[in-house]
């Protein structure tokens, strides 16, 4: 029996209420993502019962889904047909729906040779701040009508809206896939990934775990066999691969803190206590450190980039800019001048 | 309703003194090029879209980053509006000047000022030409993926606030997804960098809803854009169709076979026949449609994928399936294609291209549509389809030299265009709002809708000085364009559903 329910009205209907009462919203899946950003105190918008797929066309590559929809129904429909969400996101929970996938932004291996979630965002509906149900986007690849308010929902925590429905790029399962084992220290696998990124590799994932770089190969027969042949090293189970996306890897069995830094692809060695696991071919460094939260934020801008910390409290999103924070404050004020979205989640004036 | 700013329905602009102005920037910034008599201003009346004109009230040229940030605050101060222009080869009269508003031409911020193979990045100044990255890049066997067929004259800055695509988009993305970072100016001066050299930022993605924003939301002053190595081997196949349906059919099917060509193009019998009298590219003259699929990456998987798609090609109907025998051939192959704008030109004393895009499914639909417009506003329109993305180019046929024709074409134009959106598309795939789509937003988006981006532009520039009258239209002109509409006395396309 189809569970699939349109409840985008009740859910409007909340949100209405929330914004005559003045209260906030906890807006809420499958609760999987909640150790990102910082607690919300406020009433749950649960978006569990709003979903379904609503449109799903392998040949026109878009999927249209409601944002309850479970992640794993969304997989498992494209798995039928041979396709594939390119991004590779993390559920990191058992019931990780498409809204929150969305508004969490996080992307898997892949996400450096495919891209990240807000890349395959090609339209969306959201409730707003002022109580309308709007739709941005759409179900064509190229939309450049208007601002694209449905990117910018991507990775926003719910904090300028609330996702009900989302179409996202889908695209085919690439025909050969082979994993590969080379064993090398840090130093040379980041060389070798430098050099290799400046080729047209099959490559489609590279992870450095301290004693071994670990390569996924896609792509079509002839450049899968080739690479191979080339790169040498022994064949992995495939499934290293959704162990590191969903944090299963021993590396993170550590009972430290988890920090995620996101630096420039070529960054080099990161000079940082505790234990570093390379993913997204140099470009993010999943950190178990008890070293202080300020040490760790200063490597990662040293660098070029950012940390976030993968526990729920103030340290957790990496501080933005004054100049660019007031943008932030600017466009919340406009897109909810009332703040009931999923208020102080990402920051605590925002 | 003329397309030109009408502060009837457009808003007030104010009223700015020109002499006095001049003096303020002369005083504020001595050696900044600007330009105030009209015979210096007439080359800057107009964008890419060189129907619509305008002369700018002065123009600006800096070479500075700073006399670009004084100007902005002098401007902000005095309640000057500001329209910024990089190569000026828009499509959508984004750049398209104001009576009463300067523009700020970044065309001379053309300087490439790194190339980083091991990053695989460049950072670039925005009057960079698009294909001046990827020559920069090519000693390094990389180049930039998003390639505009203007990309030999169109700037790097232009192409962030347009979200510029091209023939590689299905595969490549557009230039939104291409982009690392970009360092813009806000209405008041003020310095950001939105998104990093790393792959994410904190925040919110500003990077995303800067990028297409028009020159709405700031000015672009420096792009680092994502760098790829170039594939080994390209090869394009050419197909010949007896109908238009069986080609979009073919498409479809290729789509299934589990393959994504870096280019798949489309073009029917008008564009063919003029395409092929201008370039002789070898296409059939009296084919119904062509398509072109390129397949490029290593080369055995190249030519796999070949062998696939031309079995897919022939049992979808293709009547012929050629392979471009060597280099020398796909570029003509090639040739025909990108010079079809052009060769429509040569055969119509002038054209109207449109964008609109839609699911690929609906093109017999919409094609058949587009010919009965063509029959009923007795224009001819050739049409050229990116058909791996869905994004259509029909182009209007038309001649301004006799009366009411530009008028009918515009009519048409909007016509379709709104077709596109009954099905379930966009009125813009890649060539932007500006002014030329400015009403046909109102039939895409309804008015809480268009208050919302209204509220993006106010969290930017609340008092909307940065390109006015472009990419949102006022809820007044679309109540007015709406009203146009009643006036015939029904919705157009009305056996459309509308979702």
């Amino acid at each position: 029996m189809s569970m699939d329910r349109d409840m985008s009205p009740d859910l409007l209907e909340q949100v209405n209420q929330a914004l005559n009462q003045g209260t906030p919203l906890r807006i809420q899946g499958g609760n999987s993502k909640v150790m990102l950003g910082r607690p919300v105190a406020g009433e749950i918008l649960d978006t569990r019962n709003h979903r379904g797929i609503v449109s799903y066309d392998p040949t026109e590559l878009v999927l249209t889904a409601r944002a309850g929809t479970p992640l794993l129904e969304i997989e498992a429909a494209l798995h039928e047909a041979g396709q594939m969400l390119p991004c590779e996101p993390p559920h990191l929970g058992a019931g990780a729906t498409l809204g929150g996938m969305v508004a969490a932004g996080l992307s898997g291996p892949r996400r450096p040779w495919a891209g990240s979630v807000r890349d395959y965002v090609l339209g969306t509906r959201v409730i707003t701040g002022h109580g309308k149900l709007l739709r941005f986007g759409g179900e064509v690849m190229k939309n450049v009508a208007g601002y694209d308010v449905s990117r910018l929902m991507a990775g926003s925590f719910g904090c300028l809206g609330v996702l009900t429905e989302v179409s996202l790029k889908v695209l085919p399962r690439p025909r050969q896939c082979l994993s590969l084992r080379l064993p090398m220290d840090r130093h040379q696998a980041l060389a070798e990934l430098a050099e290799w990124g400046q080729q047209p590799l099959p490559i489609s994932a590279a992870c450095h775990d301290g004693e071994a770089l670990h390569l996924r190969l896609e792509g079509g027969e002839g450049s899968v066999q080739s690479a191979r042949q080339r790169l040498g090293g022994e064949v992995l189970d495939s499934r290293f691969w959704s162990d590191l996306r969903e944090q299963r890897l021993a590396f993170f069995c550590d009972p430290a803190p988890l920090w995620r830094l996101s630096v420039p692809t070529a960054s080099g060695e990161l000079d940082l206590p505790g234990q570093q696991l390379i993913d997204w071919g140099g470009a993010q460094r999943w950190l178990k450190s008890a070293a202080p939260v300020q040490l760790i934020r200063e490597q990662a801008a040293k660098a070029g980039g950012h940390a976030t910390l993968y526990a729920p409290g103030d340290d957790s999103s990496a501080p933005l800019p004054a100049a660019l924070m007031r943008y932030h404050l600017a466009l919340k004020q406009q897109l909810d001048p009332q703040g009931v979205f999923n208020p102080g989640r990402l920051y605590p004036d925002l | 309703m003329n397309i030109l700013y009408d502060e009837r329905v457009d808003g007030a602009l104010p009223a700015v003194d020109q002499p006095a102005l001049l003096q303020a920037l002369r005083d504020a910034l001595p050696d900044l090029e600007i330009l105030h008599r009209a015979e210096d201003l007439k080359p800057y009346e107009c964008d890419g879209l060189s129907a619509y004109r305008t002369v700018p009230l002065l123009v600006v040229l800096p070479e500075r980053l700073e006399q670009v940030q004084t100007l902005l605050r002098l401007c902000h101060l005095r309640g000057v509006p500001v329209v910024a222009r990089g190569a000026g080869t828009g499509l959508s009269g984004g750049a398209l000047p104001l009576a009463k508003g300067i523009l700020l031409v970044m065309a001379r911020f053309n300087r490439i000022l790194e190339v980083n193979p091991q990053g695989r990045f460049a950072r670039v100044q925005p009057g960079v030409r698009n294909l001046a990255i990827s020559q920069a890049a090519a000693p390094h066997g990389l180049y930039y993926a998003p390639d505009p067929s203007s990309q030999i004259a169109c700037s790097i800055g232009g192409n962030v606030a347009e979200n510029a695509g091209g023939v590689h988009c299905l595969k490549y993305g557009l230039t939104v997804h291409n982009l690392l970072k970009v360092e813009i100016l806000t209405v008041e001066g003020e310095r950001l960098t939105l998104g990093s050299d790393a792959l994410d930022s904190q925040g919110f993605d500003l990077l995303a809803l800067f990028t297409g924003s028009e020159g709405m939301l700031g000015i672009v002053t420096e792009v680092t854009v994502k760098l790829l190595p170039k594939p080994q081997v390209a090869r394009v196949l050419l197909a010949s169709f007896d109908s238009v349906e069986d080609a979009g059919r073919a498409v479809a099917e290729i789509i299934a076979a589990g393959i994504i060509p870096g280019g798949l193009e489309m073009m029917d019998n008008l564009a063919i026949r003029a395409a092929e009298d201008f370039i002789h590219a070898g296409y059939p003259v009296d084919a119904a449609a062509i398509l072109l699929c390129e397949l490029d990456g290593v080369e055995a998987d190249v030519q796999d994928d070949c062998e696939r798609v031309a079995d897919v090609l022939k049992q979808a109907g293709a009547r012929e399936v050629r392979l471009a025998c060597d280099e020398a051939e796909r570029v003509r192959f090639w040739a025909g294609r990108k010079n079809a704008f052009p060769a429509v030109g040569r055969i119509s004393p002038d054209y109207y291209c449109m964008d609109g895009t839609i699911p690929r499914r609906e093109l017999p639909r919409v094609l058949k549509g587009i010919s009965e417009l063509s029959e009923e506003y007795g224009l001819r329109v050739a049409n050229v389809f990116h058909a791996g993305d869905g994004n259509m180019h029909p182009l209007i046929l038309f001649d301004a030299n006799l009366p009411g024709e530009l008028e009918r074409a515009e009519a048409i134009g909007g016509r379709i265009l709104e077709l596109c959106v009954a099905v379930g598309g966009s009125i813009t795939g890649e060539h932007g709002v500006g002014r030329e789509k400015i009403n046909q937003m109102c039939a895409q988006f309804n008015s809480d809708e268009i208050t919302l981006f209204h509220a993006v532009k106010a969290a930017f520039d609340p008092q909307g000085l940065l390109n006015p009258g472009k990419n949102i239209p006022t809820l007044h002109r679309c109540a007015e364009f709406g009203a146009l509409h009643v006036h015939h006395g029904q919705l157009p396309f009305p056996e459309l559903e509308r979702f």
